[in-house]
């Protein structure tokens, strides 16, 4: 409606520009800021922009009447208008910013979402706790610079008995509540095989940890017939008691991440190394005082260990002299249960989701 | 091996607690499992003696005892049927505490006073039942305290001995170590001779001297077994775990107890001719103490006479020869048998026993005359009797020895990391026994004691330094190696990378046993024969798994039941085959049920199914940079529609499948379960990216889509369009597949995007359309592919 009105106005003023210029140029620069305040929409005040500073609009055409002047009048004149131009121009622009700012914030609002609606998208699975645990314990040894060796879990008789030093009806194996395959293969009782055959195959120096599933023939609250163990070796010319003690010391302080926690080695007896020790940690749950988790001892066992037996090392192959090594063997559940605070070592097994997505 | 702590502490007695015993025993090898009170707390007991005893006027079963109690002489009214007159017996006093804070009050049982209890064992925590009251010897000091008189403050400590350990089995062992880690002497009861008093002997022939190289036995007359076996032995076998039988047996078991030596009596009339210690016949058999009756397999070291196997050599005595109440004489065995020959031997027939623990971890060589006489001593003193000469019998090439070990000053610093003073290397070795002579500058000469089997290496005795010495005394230190370059291959992918990937796509890892029911195996593999487990824990665990399926199956069971119906589950792990050598396998198995997403508002809720799986794979395999192919296949327990093989560049590594329906029924899961099985190895195959220019020149896209039968197998269609494309077919996308109407009914249309590049020019136009004109062509040929308007 407002198009034709200035139409109208503009269309007079032409023909009385003479007299009235400068008057009239007041007028017109009046009007259109009252017209460009007035416009709501980007397309009005393009209408607007033609209107006044277009080829045919009303600007330009008070410009083209600046022939009539006098040449003294002439340059005052134009100035007077290119500055009214100017102005027109940029009150345009000024109202053009704003409402486009004003159309996009309504667009803005119309998209607006329900921030607190549950994401999209796939959710995580997670590795088995008892993974986890393997994982970490392979990161702490192969910073020390061990390596991962793995071997066969039925295997026979040879590597997991006979080379570990522990002859056919050696009490021992009374220790040891095996599966058998058949008459000379069993299902491993522990990963010292892998040692075996590592130095069968290999020289030292010597620096490997086996993980890997071991198998024992007793099923109960405390017992699974499968679990995991990490047997770590060590063979180099100088390498000691005082070592295994060093390096099981820090591992087990890192592992728990607690450089306070207190570790004691205890004599013991493993066919395959002499000395032997096993090792006890502070109970990582009452922090030694005595609770149900370490039989009010204030110590949890959780590994085995000790110098290989030089009779290991003939039967490999090694130079008994030359060199001295050491072994030691983890149980991960233990590890595992212990850090996380499991309860049942059934549970591991069970694969219940409702446990495995806890170690996310 | 349980043992009394007052026992110990008659053989050495260090100035420590109890408990601080137990933890230096613990930390000296000798693991210390319980300690444990040997009767529960209790006070004002003391000795009484009945006086006189009345029936109760009102009451059949009570009796009113006058009973002297030292200081005072007490009305007590009493039930137990043995409460006689002269009966020494408990007697808990006015004010007592017994065990369970029961205190004694003066009662009126049935209007008699009665002015304390008189106590049974089982009232008292000595026993576990009773029959009566607690009889005590005759002279049994009346008025002291009860306490005192059996020496009930006292501890049992229960050791859990390593088998190298048997030196332990017996107190005498026990003692020689706590005197070395608290640097005093044990002192042992002096053990004399007993001199024969009868000409009674007994002929002994071994016949297998390696097996058995020492056998001694006596003869012992006029015994009566009817003796009471003593107050102070009755108690420290009952605080060693072992029940009072006959004066006899308790004499030989409190020997075994005491120094470690396993004796044996036989009834001397029930013998014939004179013992024989041989291998066992065919045929033979015999019946055991413990009256099982068992068939002696051929071989087995066995104690007869002239006629017929008398006992298992080491392990039990036979029935018919074993000690009655009637027995008048005995005779008497101590023997030393060889334990890496006997070894087993127990277990072979079911058996375990003090006697076979003893003697296959070995028993003192030495020891068997000492014990012998020990044994006798104290049989005379509780049984009365007179004892023959000792017939010993001796095969001193069969016995160990005594050999030499070299102990080097410089091995004890490398092995332990500590240079241990001369002097305290010979004081703790000469205190476990050994004998030790120093060179003066850096080495031992070394002959290890009798009763230690585990002494063949010099490293033995380093060990037996770091326990004496205290494994937490040794020093620690940080390793030192030369540091090594550990290869890493880039064209395999590590396992962790793997896992890691199925785990930021929604998959939880499962561990499974590698056992598994047959049943179970079967619906997957049933025409393969599994490797069994020979002594399964049950037959749900009987079979070696042919692949990880029926495991995960089972998981996916598991939480479907419980009401988890959206399961991703993968496994990675051995699968077992049999062979020889049995083959192992590494695999990768996958499980998909339930819904593509977690239930969600945003997402359609539609169930996964063979594609998700196998778009999965695709995924999973993408990396190894080969030629992957899926073929359409059968597989045991899996749909026969909706199973393919995958391969990798033309080798198959695996399979996927959506359960078949009635395996599904099988195997209690959802129908719609998705597996998958493949070759862990192949699926860790990557590869080392060799750059390719990228090409400046555009690329131009067609699409087509053509009408071809339904049947047909896309991936040929898609092959065949590869195929004719040629070299520029940059890409080549499968868009949609439509069934319908404006298609025919036995038809799907195929819509596929044809990406073209040539790495030097822009490809033009009519180039491209004469190439998709040929695609066109040749599906025409080939599929009888209508394109569709």
């Amino acid at each position: 409606m407002l198009l034709p009105f200035f139409m109208v106005r503009t269309g007079r003023r032409l023909h009385t520009v003479e007299i009235e210029s400068m008057e009239s140029l007041e007028a017109i620069k009046s009007a259109a800021i009252v017209a460009v305040g007035q416009a709501s929409t980007p397309q009005e005040l393009e209408q607007l922009r033609v209107e006044y500073l277009g080829k045919k609009g009303a600007l330009t055409a008070l410009l083209k009447t600046l022939g009539g002047l006098s040449a003294e009048e002439r340059p005052k004149a134009g100035a007077l208008i290119n500055a009214v131009k100017q102005e027109l121009s940029e009150v345009l622009n000024a109202r053009k910013a704003q409402l486009e700012q004003a159309v996009l914030q309504q667009k803005l609002e119309a998209e607006k979402i329900d921030v607190t609606l549950p994401g999209r998208g796939v959710d995580m699975g997670g590795l088995h706790p008892i993974t986890r645990t393997i994982q970490r314990v392979e990161d702490f040894f192969t910073g020390m610079g061990f390596s991962v060796a793995e071997g066969p879990e039925i295997e026979d008789d040879y590597h997991n008995f006979e080379a570990l030093n522990i002859p056919a009806h050696h009490p021992a194996r009374a220790m040891h509540d095996t599966f058998y395959i058949d008459d000379t293969h069993v299902l491993r009782t522990h990963t010292s095989g892998v040692q075996i055959r590592t130095m069968e195959s290999r020289e030292p120096p010597l620096r490997i940890i086996c993980p890997g599933r071991v198998y024992r023939c007793d099923s109960d609250l405390t017992h699974s017939p499968m679990f995991h163990q990490i047997e770590g070796l060590l063979v180099d010319e100088r390498s000691s008691f005082a070592d295994l003690k060093g390096l099981l010391e820090a591992f087990m302080q890192a592992f728990f991440e607690r450089d306070d926690l207190a570790v004691r080695f205890r004599p013991s007896y493993f066919p395959f190394t002499e000395p032997s020790a096993e090792v006890d940690i502070q109970c990582v749950k009452c922090g030694g005082e005595g609770c149900r988790v370490c039989s009010h001892t204030g110590w949890l066992e959780v590994l085995g260990c000790g110098m290989v037996n030089p009779r290991v090392f003939e039967m490999s192959g090694i130079d008994t002299e030359r060199f001295t090594g050491f072994a030691f063997g983890l149980g991960v559940e233990r590890l595992a249960m212990l850090r996380y605070g499991i309860g049942d070592l059934r549970l591991n097994f069970d694969n219940d989701l409702r446990f495995l997505s806890q170690f996310q | 091996m349980i043992f009394s702590e007052q026992w110990l502490r008659e053989w050495v007695n260090p100035n420590l607690s109890a408990e601080m015993l137990a933890e230096q025993l613990t930390m000296a090898g000798l693991e210390v499992d319980a300690v444990t009170p040997v009767a529960g707390s209790f006070e004002g007991v003391v000795v009484a003696e009945i006086v006189s005893a009345e029936q109760h006027p009102d009451a059949d079963k009570l009796r009113v005892c006058t009973v002297n109690a030292g200081e005072e002489t007490v009305q007590i009214v009493c039930g137990a049927p043995n409460a006689r007159v002269g009966l020494k017996a408990p007697l808990a006093r006015l004010g007592a505490v017994l065990p369970g804070n029961f205190k004694i009050k003066k009662a009126k049982l049935r209007g008699l006073e009665s002015q304390g209890m008189l106590c049974a064992a089982a009232e008292l925590t000595l026993s576990e039942e009773s029959d009566g009251l607690l009889e005590l010897a005759s002279d049994a000091p009346v008025g002291q305290d009860l306490r005192d008189y059996l020496a009930l403050n006292d501890v049992t400590l229960e050791l859990g001995l390593t088998p190298n350990r048997a030196d332990c089995l017996g107190i005498a062992g026990i003692a020689r170590d706590v005197a070395v880690l608290n640097q005093l002497m044990a002192c042992e009861p002096p053990v004399e001779p007993v001199q024969p008093t009868i000409d009674t002997t007994f002929p002994v022939e071994v016949k297998a001297s390696a097996q058995c190289p020492r056998y001694l036995g006596r003869v012992i007359e006029n015994v009566d077994l009817t003796a009471t076996t003593p107050l102070f032995m009755a108690e420290r076998l009952r605080r060693s775990g072992l029940r009072t039988i006959d004066p006899v047996v308790d004499v030989t078991n409190y020997v075994m107890l005491e120094l470690g030596q396993p004796l044996h009596a036989f009834d001397f009339n029930e013998l014939s001719g004179g013992i024989v210690v041989r291998e066992s016949m065919p045929n033979e058999s015999m019946t055991l103490l413990d009256g099982s009756e068992i068939q002696l397999t051929e071989g087995t070291l066995v104690i007869a006479d002239h006629q017929r196997p008398l006992a298992l050599a080491g392990i039990m005595g036979g029935v018919n020869s074993g000690v009655t109440s009637a027995t008048r004489a005995i005779f008497l065995e101590s023997a030393f048998f060889t334990p890496t020959l006997i070894a087993g031997r127990a277990r072979g027939y079911g058996l375990h026993t003090d006697a076979s623990h003893r003697y296959e971890r070995g028993v003192d060589w030495q020891l068997q005359r000492r014990a012998i006489e020990r044994a006798t001593e104290l049989l005379l003193e509780v049984t009365g009797g007179s004892a023959g000469a000792i017939t010993e019998i001796v095969s001193n090439e069969h016995l160990p020895g005594q050999s030499t070990l070299v102990l080097r000053a410089e091995r004890i610093e490398r092995v332990l990391g500590l240079a241990m003073p001369e002097d305290e290397v010979t004081r703790i070795l000469q205190g476990l026994g050994f004998d030790v002579t120093y060179d003066g500058s850096s080495s031992w000469s070394c002959i290890a004691p009798s009763w230690r089997f585990d002494m063949s290496q010099e490293v033995d005795l380093i060990e037996e330094l770091a326990r004496v010495h205290g494994y937490n005394r040794l020093p620690s230190s940080h390793i030192e190696a030369k540091l090594q370059v550990t290869p890493v291959s880039e064209s395999q992918r590590s396992l962790r990378t793997l896992r890691q990937g199925l785990v930021s796509r929604g998959f939880q890892e499962a561990i499974t046993f590698s056992f598994v029911a047959p049943e179970q195996q079967a619906v997957f593999w049933p025409e393969t024969n599994a490797i069994k487990v020979k002594n399964p824990i049950s037959s749900e665990m009987s079979e070696m798994r042919l692949g990880l399926l029926a495991g995960l199956a089972g998981a996916v069971a598991h939480n479907v039941k419980r009401q988890n119906s959206r399961v991703r589950l993968f496994e990675t792990g051995s699968r077992f085959t049999p062979g020889q050598p049995y083959a192992e396998q590494a695999m990768l198995a996958m499980a998909m049920s339930g819904t593509k997403a977690t239930e969600n508002w945003a997402n359609d809720n539609s169930r996964s199914d063979f594609f998700d799986m196998k778009g999965e794979i695709e995924q999973m395999l993408s990396p190894t940079g080969a030629e992957v192919g899926f073929s359409t296949a059968c597989h045991a327990g899996l749909h026969d529609g909706q199973t393919a093989n995958v391969s990798v560049n033309g080798t198959v590594i695996g399979f996927l499948g959506t359960v078949h329906p009635l395996a599904a029924q099988q195997l209690d899961i959802p129908p719609h379960t998705v597996f998958a099985e493949l070759d862990l190895n192949a699926v860790r195959q990557g590869r080392i990216p060799s750059y390719e220019d990228i090409s400046r020149f555009p690329e131009t896209r067609r699409d087509i889509a053509v009408v071809v039968a339904r049947s047909l197998e896309v991936g040929a269609l898609l092959s065949a369009v590869r195929e004719i494309a040629g070299a520029t077919l940059a890409d080549l996308k499968l868009f949609d597949i439509y069934t319908g109407s404006g298609v025919g009914e036995d038809q799907k249309s195929v819509a596929m995007g044809l990406t073209f590049r040539d790495s030097s020019r822009t490809l033009d136009d009519e180039e491209v359309s004469s190439i998709v004109n040929q695609v066109i062509d040749f599906l025409k040929e080939k599929f009888n592919a209508e394109l569709r308007a």
